[in-house]
């Protein structure tokens, strides 16, 4: 049986994967979640390095091994660990851990430090974010969320609302959905708005945007709502009191939306999605959430066996 | 030989490199690009010459130094349509135009301080974007940068 494309692969960044190869994760992560698999990988050890802390990021992935049999090695904060304190290169550390495991997921401040690790890893490592650069597995998470809500991921409008401007993610998640062929809308304050290399990228594959200035202009046209929080630091007082509330998201202008609509927001939140949105139809940021843990399963099953191929 | 049928605005060489039709102001940068003012050798150089078509150019002599094809593509990035002459016995024996590459590999450090390259054992590397807006785009943090950022030879 031929090996699947993702075979024994880095996924080091989004814009390393291909239509097909992006939908065969998603497939992959939609048959784990209504199939669970609890042996796939029986007698896999994956290492789980966090250089830099992130619970959230860590306990999805952490979970997504042992739900599939696997059992997880590594540490939680690079900082106190002897890699850190003596001095050790991260060429070093990967050398000497990949030598242990099967597959290597690693977080780090550093922007690069996970396409270097692929140099000096003899197994296939995950990128579980560098720096300010990519998180693919978040992107992966978003798109599978995407395609479970609306049964496709061609054709939808899609706003990104808020800070567009540093977000990692909503970079990440317009380029890969930049694939496939959606309608976007930009809602952020002037200060905070799309980078010009992004929106170059998007009018280099004819993908059609726009710009707004507030969440209700375009609400009733959406079928995915992607929030992310403007940090009050980047404004003055005053500045920040007088936008703010185009940006955040409240029940009350949720009235004419579509049935289809769904909310998503890499979280945490803090204020600017209300919480009297949670209990409506269209809060799914919980559940996105949670497909955290399928995603990466799927990303898991792909490089490390061979059950899952293209159904196309 | 062309250099030799007109009064010459720099002294010839007779072994060595001729730059020839680097855009003016950028002559400095070149000298410190290949670490010029660093050696030995005798370097003479012309900055703001009058071209036959009334523009201006800069110009770079150095003896007993023969520039590679790579280092040459490599200024390609400063002078895009920079021509090397190679001088024996106040001949030119070779005479190319620099071409841009398609990657500069440990030549430059990573403007972005950030980069895990700057304390590990890796050889920079750098994609060139070609177009109106050149850039440069680091292979390990994936940031591009234009060639302002890039001053000198790592």
């Amino acid at each position: 049986m031929m090996n699947n494309p993702l075979y024994q692969k880095n996924i080091i960044s989004i814009a390393d994967l291909s239509r097909n190869e992006l939908e065969l994760i998603l497939q992959t992560a939609h048959s784990l979640k209504q199939s669970p698999q609890p042996e796939l990988l029986k007698n896999k050890v994956i290492a789980s390095c966090f250089f830099e802390a992130s619970t959230r990021t860590r306990l999805s992935f952490e979970t997504a091994v042992q739900r599939l049999g696997g059992s997880v090695i590594g540490f939680d904060s690079g900082g106190n660990t002897s890699l850190a304190q003596k001095g050790e290169t991260l060429a070093d550390s990967v050398k000497v851990i990949s030598s242990y495991a099967d597959a290597f997921f690693m977080r780090h401040p550093q922007e690069g430090a996970a396409r270097l690790a692929t140099e000096f890893s003899q197994i296939p490592v995950i990128n579980g974010g560098d720096g300010s650069n990519q998180h693919p597995t978040q992107t992966l998470l978003d798109l599978f969320t995407i395609y479970e809500t609306q049964d496709t991921i061609d054709n939808l409008n899609i706003a990104f609302v808020g800070d567009l401007k540093y977000g990692r993610t909503v970079h990440s998640l317009a380029q890969a959905l930049s694939l496939f062929n959606c309608n976007f809308y930009f809602i952020a304050p002037d200060a905070l708005a799309m980078p010009d290399y992004i929106l170059e990228e998007l009018d280099n594959k004819n993908i059609s945007y726009s710009l707004h200035q507030s969440i209700e202009e375009v609400v009733d046209s959406l079928d995915i709502l992607y929030m992310t929080r403007v940090q009050k630091e980047r404004f003055d007082e005053t500045e920040y009191q007088h936008m703010k509330s185009a940006f955040l998201l409240d029940a009350q202008i949720l009235n004419n939306v579509r049935a289809n609509l769904k909310i998503l927001h890499p979280l945490p939140r803090v204020d600017e999605i209300h919480k009297n949105v949670d209990s409506t139809p269209y809060a799914y940021y919980f559940q996105q959430a949670e497909n955290g843990v399928y995603a990466r399963q799927a990303l898991l099953a792909l490089l490390l066996t061979n059950q899952f191929q293209t159904k196309l | 030989m062309q250099m030799l049928q007109k009064k010459l605005q720099v002294e010839a060489i007779q072994h060595g490199s001729v730059i020839d039709h680097i855009p003016a102001q950028q002559g400095v940068k070149i000298l410190n690009f290949f670490k010029f003012t660093q050696t030995n050798e005798k370097v003479t150089i012309g900055l703001n010459l009058r071209t036959h078509n009334g523009k201006e150019k800069d110009l770079i002599k150095v003896e007993n130094t023969f520039i590679s094809d790579a280092q040459a593509n490599q200024l390609a990035l400063f002078a895009p349509n920079a021509t090397i002459n190679q001088i024996k016995d106040f001949k030119v024996v070779k005479k190319f135009q620099v071409q841009l590459p398609d990657s500069f590999i440990d030549v430059f450090s990573c403007p972005n301080s950030n980069c895990i390259t700057h304390n590990e054992p890796v050889a920079t590397r750098f994609y060139v974007r070609k177009g109106l807006h050149l850039k440069l785009k680091c292979h390990y943090c994936e940031k591009s940068f234009s060639r302002s950022f890039f001053k000198e030879l790592d």
